[in-house]
């Protein structure tokens, strides 16, 4: 098989597979995996960023609730469709990644960190502070009438585990076809040697800058398709453990791969689901598995298949 | 034969240092020209400020009729300007055919048949297409100089800047970058930073030596190698001892 029917045949098997669960998983794991999907989406766009430009940000979780709340506050308080507020959804995690990406990349490294870090905070302490809209903590509950896409109601399990599995295959699909162009391919010089990509003749900034809004809107997308197929939209997601999240799930899967960060959602959920059912102490158990990892395996789940297995893996 | 590249009154401070002093310099269409200079004359200083890895303090930089100091790097390769590293900056982590597509890529976008070309025309030309497969990192360290120039090659420029292009080679592989750069001179204007006088005198038409950041002589391999001047730079005796 040749290096591109090798990669289609992989992440069209494993789309494949995800389809079939849908009918044979029982209840718990068919809602635990739908999640695990959506929060796939997520990873997949930090990787973007982290993983293929090597922009470490700590502050995703703000594209991620900016995706959230730009579907929620619309389909809560002017009941607009679930379509038309999944777009706009998009719309504004777009918009707050290009913003955020013009002022941030001004700096490089743990500058980066903290000014993204900065940043998300910011957009917490704005969603309390509009708590009139937003109703804080609390968060909003979506109704099932804003649910509805297309005449199918998202509140029905195996609609949510379409819808996300469509959102998934959309978006590691299209990450598959990114890192195959050209423009994917000097995201990887910049991580690799910004210098050199810019005495190359690519114009760093504008790259970076694509990367982030790339990354920001996939993010969102997850945010806002999390807050439709869950019902839910809380201030929560955007403190600072929902920035840590994506960066430890693409470490695990393996930064800089394609199917990466879907392994290491479904790894970090499991093991913290699974220790949960041991003891009360579970992050124990997730945290001694990660040490482990970090140490046996660096470069995460993807990273260590590629090594040793395949190195054809994208 | 036309002015490619030139600088007008080229200076750079380093807090009190000036490391590049009022530098007036014309390099031709065509030529091939060192530059040369005992260690700390600015050399590396001032082919910096050319690429814009460097912002100057003072004067200008024109290449091609276009004042270009006011451009950042990209743009400036853009125009047709590459540069080679004194340390060698190749992607390690990438496949030598790959640090060299990116080179050519920027040129022929998205035509794969093109770059596939351009990338195993260059390689072949610094005798790396051997290596194509292996990670650039794994090169020995005379073959990573050597795919520096293969991607400065890929990128087609009209001006080729190599810094100390052949530190680091042995003798063999340095014969053959001597041929490669003679033959590379009807395509391409070359600057070329080099200590190895062999290669200079070989090489160059034309010799510019710098010395505490100003231009101490300029001429022909041999008027260099007979100025007084020259000697005493490199010898530390004369006026400035």
């Amino acid at each position: 098989m040749t290096g591109r029917g090798r990669e289609i045949a992989l992440h069209g098997g494993l789309v494949a597979l995800l389809a079939v669960l849908a009918f044979v998983l029982p209840a718990y794991h068919h809602g635990n995996v739908a999640r695990v999907m959506v929060l796939a989406v997520y990873a997949m766009g930090y990787n973007l960023a982290f993983g293929y430009t090597g922009l470490l940000s700590l502050g995703h979780a703000m594209f991620f609730a900016a995706g959230m709340y730009g579907m929620g506050l619309p389909a809560y308080h002017l009941g607009l469709g679930a379509g038309l507020s999944f777009v706009a959804g998009l719309a504004a995690a777009a918009g707050l990644a290009l913003a955020v990406g013009v002022l941030a990349l001004r700096t490089a490294g743990v500058a980066f960190m903290i000014v993204t870090l900065m940043f998300s905070q910011a957009a917490y302490l704005t969603i309390l502070l509009f708590g009139t809209y937003t109703r804080g903590d609390e968060g909003l509950v979506l109704t099932r009438a804003s649910r509805v896409l297309a005449g199918v109601d998202l509140s029905d399990p195996m609609a949510r585990y379409v819808a996300a599995l469509g959102l998934f295959a959309v978006a590691l699909f299209f990450t598959l076809w990114l890192v195959r162009q050209p423009e994917g391919r000097v995201l990887v010089a910049i991580r690799e040697n910004e210098e050199r990509a810019e005495l190359l003749g690519y114009n760093v900034f504008r790259h970076k800058l694509a990367a982030i809004v790339l990354s920001g809107t996939m993010s969102g997308a997850a945010g806002a398709a999390y807050g439709l197929l869950f019902g839910y939209v809380g201030a929560s997601f955007a403190e600072v453990q929902y920035s840590i999240f994506p960066l430890l799930w693409v470490l695990l899967g393996g930064a800089g791969t394609v199917i990466g960060p879907f392994l290491g959602t479904l790894f970090m959920f499991y093991l913290i689901d699974l220790s949960a059912d041991i003891t009360s102490a579970y992050m124990l158990i997730a945290g001694l598995a990660l040490v482990l990892l970090t140490l046996f395996a660096p470069q995460g789940l993807g990273g260590e298949i590629r090594r040793r297995w395949a190195g054809w893996l994208p | 034969m036309s002015t490619l590249l030139s600088t007008r009154a080229l200076s750079k401070r380093f807090g009190g240092l000036t490391a590049v002093h009022e530098v007036d310099f014309d390099l031709p269409e065509g030529e091939i020209r060192a530059l040369i200079g005992p260690n700390g004359a600015g050399k590396t200083t001032f082919v910096s400020m050319l690429i814009g890895r460097v912002a100057p303090s003072a004067g200008a930089v024109v290449f091609d009729g276009q004042d270009v100091t006011g451009l950042p790097a990209h743009s400036r390769v853009a125009l047709g300007m590459a540069y080679t590293f004194q340390i060698t900056s190749v992607f390690a982590r990438l496949a030598v055919a790959e640090n060299v597509a990116l080179a050519a890529r920027r040129r022929l976008g998205r035509d794969r048949a093109a770059v596939r070309e351009a990338t195993a025309r260059a390689l072949d030309r610094v005798g790396l297409s051997d290596r194509s497969g292996a990670l650039a990192g794994d090169l020995s360290y005379g073959h990573q100089r050597l795919l520096e120039v293969a991607m400065g090659l890929a990128q087609r420029p009209r001006l080729l800047i190599l810094d100390e292009p052949t530190q680091g080679l042995s003798d063999s592989e340095i014969a053959a970058f001597k041929a490669l750069i003679r033959g590379l001179a009807a395509e391409t204007t070359i600057l070329l930073i080099e200590h190895n006088m062999a290669v200079v005198m070989e090489l160059a038409d034309t010799v510019t030596v710098l010395n505490f950041g100003e231009v101490l002589a300029e001429g022909t391999p041999a008027e260099i190698h007979a100025s007084a001047a020259v000697q005493a730079a490199y010898l530390g005796t004369g006026a400035d001892a």
